[in-house]
């Protein structure tokens, strides 16, 4: 009985028919056009980056440069600080991510794993909290920070971006997941709660710890809006600013030049990509907890 | 872990103080505080004081540069607000923007979530190819998306041309600007949609696909009856982060349009952000950001318990 369902199912689920190579077949050609129309902007970035001044504008337009040539890369250097606007993101990206792993994983074990009054309570607030959009807060954000004498600095760039919500959840689950054993037996040792977090609660959960690295590296590269509100001055700008002020032209009669726009995107873009395909892996399973948990 | 018992329960308890004192401990480790202290702060003064302050503001009448002349002008500005053609105008644009956007997201990326579903080969290459959109700064997508758009040098109006339609100025044009940056936006966001779908599509269980088919079910039947039921939490997950997402557009239309042509891009956040950072009209603006919160918590509460009444279970 149990063998003839068996036999069933693969009879019926598995044969490969011509209506299923049909409909595979149909599936690769959905992937492929869905491919094109999501990667041609990428190539069309690049390509256009490597054109030689005069050859952008060409009819109709060409997908891949003629012959390369790398001076639009030199002359957006020449011409605006992009070598700064580097330094800057990268050292506002790390110093975000650093706060971010500490304070989010310090929150995290204590909501994950200490019992003290208000836990819970306070817990569903931060989650709340969440709800709350950006532009709301943003305006006497701007004012505290801007009375605190940090616009134009770095840490007006990075301290509001420290801590996350959105971090002390992922964290949280992840620490939920290490039995409770661990503790004990660390406690019978002698430790406190704070070698147990730092020596055995966050070597455990690299996985965790790295998707948040992930979203805040990402967060952070790729913010305009606070940037945009506080580095004011020419020296403090992120590359997403300098590209943005770049691309905004005076007035319409101005033409925009392609290939250093191009190059300008190259540059803002190469890091995010580098990070992204080496560490897809956390950067989906964190986007698919945030789905599946709400 | 160092916390004492109270001495008035010292007296009362048979099983003498150490024991009390460990379930105490247990039961309230005081050390928990010191853990989320730093969080707690950063929240207070980064979120709960803004989140008060920017209350208070909505009700003064407050120009941005210093505090005197600072007024409190009640509901001055919720009223002055009620007839604000530019307010409504960008409000306007905003649901315009949303309506589009969301429903047309969720569809692709499902369509395309789906096709990835049928443990085809190659599955992760797409995948990762998918979701280079998501990743990428809208800054630089702004400035790609310019150019492919461009009504004369574009690949865009290209291919219009060789199907012998003629080239449109998409975001030079009112009629087709808010569409041209919902398309955008689409193919920005539709990797991340994809693989939230692609999670839900996973945790269904192959067995009612088999029940179905058995049962004589066509392709479309079974995912009529059995995918998109048990999809709903997920359904209901994007529709709510997709309205709260589109009403919070702000970078694409800052670089692509300014607003223009003629408003009709001109969304609420950049409403918001040219009156607090351009006019520093900070009271007025703050009033304009509690009523944008006020319809975005309207929207997920509205969703919440259309979700009740239909019986779902959901993780809110």
């Amino acid at each position: 009985m149990e063998q003839d369902r068996h036999e069933y199912h693969v009879a019926y689920v598995g044969a490969d028919t011509p209506a299923r190579r049909l409909l595979r077949l149909l599936g690769y050609a959905v992937l492929v056009l869905v491919t094109i129309v999501m990667v041609v902007p990428f190539i069309w970035m690049v390509s256009t980056s490597l054109k030689p001044p005069g050859s952008e504008f060409a009819w109709p337009p060409e997908l891949f440069p003629r012959e390369i040539y790398f001076g639009n890369y030199t002359e957006l250097f020449t011409l605006l600080p992009f070598g700064q606007y580097f330094v800057n993101t990268a050292f506002i990206t790390v110093a975000t991510l650093v706060g971010q792993l500490i304070i989010c994983s310090m929150a995290a074990y204590g909501f994950a794993r200490l019992h003290f009054i208000g836990r819970d309570t306070i817990f569903i607030f931060y989650l709340a909290t969440m709800m709350i959009p950006f532009q709301v807060t943003l305006i006497p954000l701007f004012l505290i920070v801007n009375n605190l004498g940090w616009v134009n600095t770095y840490v007006g760039l990075i301290v509001p971006g420290i801590s996350s919500v959105f971090g002390i959840f992922l964290l949280r689950q992840s620490f939920l997941s290490v039995p409770e054993d661990y503790r004990d037996a660390a406690r019978v040792e002698g430790a406190n709660e704070f070698r147990i977090y730092a020596q055995i609660f966050m070597p455990l959960n690299g996985p965790a710890l790295a998707t948040l690295a992930v979203f805040s590296f990402m967060g952070t590269w790729t913010d305009l809006l606070w940037p945009l509100l506080i580095a004011r001055d020419q020296p403090m700008r992120t590359l997403e600013l300098g590209l943005a002020y770049y691309s905004l032209r005076p007035n319409a009669y101005v033409q925009p030049n392609w290939p250093l726009l191009m190059a300008g995107a190259v540059i803002v873009m190469t890091p995010v990509l580098i990070v992204y395909f080496f560490a897809q892996r956390y950067f989906i399973a964190g986007i698919s907890l945030s789905g599946v948990k709400g | 872990m160092s916390a004492q018992a109270p001495h008035w329960f010292e007296s009362i308890t048979t099983h003498g103080p150490r024991l009390w004192q460990r379930f105490w401990s247990r039961s309230n480790e005081r050390v928990g505080y010191l853990f989320i202290l730093p969080s707690l702060i950063h929240m207070a003064v980064f979120l709960l004081i803004p989140l008060v302050f920017s209350l208070v503001l909505s009700f003064t009448n407050w120009q941005g540069v210093t505090f005197q002349g600072l007024e409190w002008v009640g509901l001055d500005n919720y009223d002055f607000l009620m007839g604000d053609r530019r307010f409504w105008n960008a409000m306007g644009n905003s649901a315009k923007y949303t309506l589009m956007a969301v429903p047309l997201g969720m569809l692709v990326s499902l369509a395309i979530a789906v096709v990835l579903n049928q443990k085809l080969k190659g599955v992760y290459l797409f995948r990762t190819l998918f979701f280079m959109p998501v990743i990428s700064s809208w800054v630089a997508v702004a400035v790609i998306w310019v150019t492919l758009l461009d009504p004369t040098s574009g690949i865009v109006n290209y291919l219009l041309d060789l199907i012998g339609l003629p080239p449109v100025n998409f975001l030079g044009d009112p009629n087709t600007a808010l569409p041209a940056l919902v398309m955008i936006a689409v193919w920005k966001g539709a990797g991340f949609q994809m693989v939230i779908w692609l999670a839900g599509l996973q945790a269904i269980p192959e067995a009612l696909y088999d029940a179905a088919a058995i049962d004589g079910a066509s392709w479309w039947q079974s995912f009529r009856n059995v995918t998109l039921p048990l999809l709903a939490p997920t359904t209901f997950f994007l529709a709510v982060t997709g309205v709260i997402g589109s009403f919070q557009v702000f970078t694409s239309v800052y670089v692509m349009t300014k607003g223009g042509p003629l408003g009709s891009t001109d969304v609420v956040v950049h409403r918001i952000y040219q009156r607090a950072f351009q006019n520093f009209d900070m009271g007025y603006a703050s009033a304009q950001s509690w009523v944008l919160f006020g319809i975005i918590f309207a929207a997920t509460l509205l969703q919440l318990w259309v979700n009740r009444r239909r019986g779902q279970e959901i993780l809110f």
